[in-house]
């Protein structure tokens, strides 16, 4: 389905999503990415995010390792896309201390369609940032292109 | 009665981009059913194997969540509205998971103490406060996978299987044979012939009856890796060859599990830690396998026994401290050691940012051929692919008692020469290009080694130089030992 997905974000929509896992540090962030797919030629889809719903982590039992958001934050966070006239196209979480790619937890529990956008924080300091697609069959995350974009001025 | 299911966003491309489907059904669990039916592809992202609904699915009849209804059961009305609501789960430390589909029931379940045995048993550690209670049960609670139970898996077992790792795996698909018995201390020999893997069980259960050993009698794959080390806290590489040392390190890097490494070859060994946070891996170190045949294996560039008993020892140590998580690990450092010399050195090891496994925009992303990656057919397979012309010991023997005149030509090395042999002109095969003068092509000639791999090499060589009746001894000496001569050692 995503053979060569990518995904556009603004420098500053990244830079977001970085400074939220430094500020969470040790514990993981989380957070909606708001966006839209858009269709060209050849039945390719391009998907760019336009804005962030940053949440709360609900894990308060291992919060340093897992992140969890409830179907109340999903379904509120749908609402803000809706209002912003745009979609939540996906999810961005941190791994504090943890390479940027997804763990076997990560995929057990993903949703297919969804960009699942992971940040390395390493003591405090944001790292690598890469972006993920579960596979239809649900046996492989794919990686997805991130293209950073210069907001415009 | 006729309910209406709303579909995420994330689920319609499997129901045809629709935002909701009409189904006739009494309960929730009825609908969703019937929503499944009409759309085969959702079933996989809404159930579980054994037909659960899936921990991240919840589902909402009008506004109310049915798990606090009667679940699936909750009854529907004429109207009513059931919506599908996904929950966002991740996170790192992939090392707590457990399975569920490999741990049924309570198996999950984590020892908080040890019996009085137990504690007798551990108590040179138990009165170590760096160890302790905390970290005896730390111990217990680990899962430790073995990659090889050969001459580096022998002091693994031994010693994790002694200091109470409570599950260890052991992957091996070779048999015990009397070569094996210099170095792999966990064999005796009675276990020749036996599987290494229930030989190693055997032994480490009678070392440790309260732990765990689970064998897996198979080659390690592609297709396997992923799935037998997802149970595992700890992959440890005990292998003796390139394709099976890059799976290892991808399905680790993968996995994100910590995979503590040993090499060994004749008087020098090899350890580090790759795959933990911000370590490098085996490609950071080896981007590109040697070209094959380039670095013999132990089979034949041999191994000290000594060797993999300090080399393993060394893992050993490694795996206990990750455990505990106590010192300083290997990660980021080589450890070499030559036992010539009697020295360890350590090389310092960087991550490498354009990694195409664990760097920064990974470029590998599942396991693949790793056979075709390191350029070979398997370990077993020959160096080169050479056909060549060969004749059988049965037949050399024939033709030799019939007063044939031939020539055996020997490749081996002069220290083979001295264990046995068939009475042939010795040149070794590195020498043969400046000894080929040696030769008379006008004779017909026989060439023959160990087990007719480099004599194959010597033959192919020998043709291109212009030798026309040049044939290899099939199996070499091996084979000569078996078909014709038993009193010829084999080794």
């Amino acid at each position: 389905m995503s053979n060569s997905a990518q995904l556009k974000i603004t420098s500053e929509l990244a830079g977001q999503i970085r400074s939220h896992g430094a500020e969470c540090y040790p514990h993981e962030c989380c957070g909606a990415l708001l966006g839209r797919d858009t269709e060209v030629a050849d039945r390719r889809v391009y998907r760019e995010i336009h804005a962030l719903h940053p949440l709360v982590n609900r894990r308060d039992d291992s919060p340093q390792n897992r992140f969890s958001v409830t179907s109340k934050d999903v379904l509120e966070a749908e609402k803000d896309a809706r209002a912003r006239g745009l979609e939540v196209v996906g999810w961005y979480h941190s791994h504090p201390d943890h390479p940027a790619r997804p763990s076997q937890f990560d995929r057990d529990h993903a949703w297919p369609w969804y960009s699942y956008i992971i940040v390395s924080v390493a003591n405090k300091i944001p790292e690598d940032m890469t972006s993920w697609r579960l596979a239809d069959d649900r046996t492989d995350f794919e990686c997805e292109e991130i293209e950073l974009q210069q907001a415009a001025s | 009665m006729s309910v209406k299911v709303m579909i995420p966003t994330p689920l319609r491309v499997y129901a045809g981009k629709r935002e909701s489907a009409d189904v006739a059904a009494a309960t929730v669990g009825e609908a969703l059913a019937q929503l499944t039916m009409q759309f085969g592809d959702l079933r996989k992202h809404l159930f579980t194997e054994d037909g659960k609904l899936r921990s991240f699915v919840n589902v909402y009849i009008n506004d109310e969540d049915i798990r606090y209804l009667a679940k699936e059961n909750t009854p529907t009305k004429d109207g009513d509205t059931v919506s599908i609501v996904p929950s966002i789960a991740g996170g790192s430390s992939p090392t707590k998971i457990q399975s569920p589909a490999t741990q049924p029931g309570s198996a999950t379940r984590k020892a908080t103490s040890l019996t009085n045995e137990e504690i007798l048993r551990y108590s040179r550690h138990l009165i170590m406060p760096e160890v302790g209670m905390e970290g005896q049960l730390k111990l217990k609670n680990s899962k430790v996978l073995l990659i090889g139970t050969g001459g580096l898996g022998a002091p693994l077992g031994l010693y994790l299987a002694a200091a109470g790792v409570g599950h260890l795996g052991l992957v091996d698909f070779d048999v015990v044979d009397f070569t094996n018995l210099q170095r792999q201390v966990s064999f005796g020999s009675d276990d020749v012939g036996k599987p290494k893997t229930a030989a190693a069980q055997s032994r480490l259960s009678n070392l440790n009856p309260d732990i765990k050993i689970e064998t897996f009698e198979t080659k390690l794959t592609s297709e396997n890796a992923l799935d037998l080390f997802k149970d595992f806290d700890i992959i440890v590489d005990g292998t003796d060859n390139f394709p099976t040392r890059y799976l290892v390190n991808d399905a680790c890097i993968l996995l994100g599990k910590p995979n503590v490494y040993g090499s060994i070859f004749r008087f020098e060994g090899q350890v580090t830690v790759f795959g933990m946070p911000d370590g490098p891996c085996y490609r950071c170190l080896y981007p590109e396998p040697p070209p094959p045949g380039l670095v013999p294996s132990c089979a034949e560039g041999g191994v000290l026994g000594v060797l993999p008993g300090i080399v393993g020892s060394i893992q050993a140590m490694e795996t206990i401290k990750l455990i505990l998580g106590a010192g300083e690990s290997l990660k980021g450092r080589l450890l070499l050691f030559d036992a010539l010399a009697m020295k360890f050195r350590e090389l310092k090891l960087r991550k490498n940012h354009d990694c195409p496994m664990c760097g920064d925009h990974p470029t590998i992303t599942k396991l693949i051929d790793y056979y075709e990656f390191c350029g070979v057919r398997g370990e077993e397979a020959p160096a080169s692919d050479v056909q060549v012309p060969e004749i059988t010991p049965r037949d050399l023997k024939t033709r030799l008692d019939r007063g044939d005149d031939l020539f055996i030509l020997d490749v081996r090395e002069p220290h083979e020469y001295q264990i046995c042999n068939l009475h042939g002109h010795l040149i070794p095969l590195g020498e043969l290009p400046r000894r080929v003068h040696e030769l008379d092509s006008s004779r017909e000639i026989v060439a023959h080694c160990r087990s007719g791999k480099r004599s194959a090499e010597a033959v192919d060589f020998l043709r291109k130089a212009g030798f026309r009746k040049i044939l290899n001894l099939k199996g070499g000496i091996l084979a000569w030992s078996d078909e014709v001569d038993p009193s010829v050692p084999k080794y």
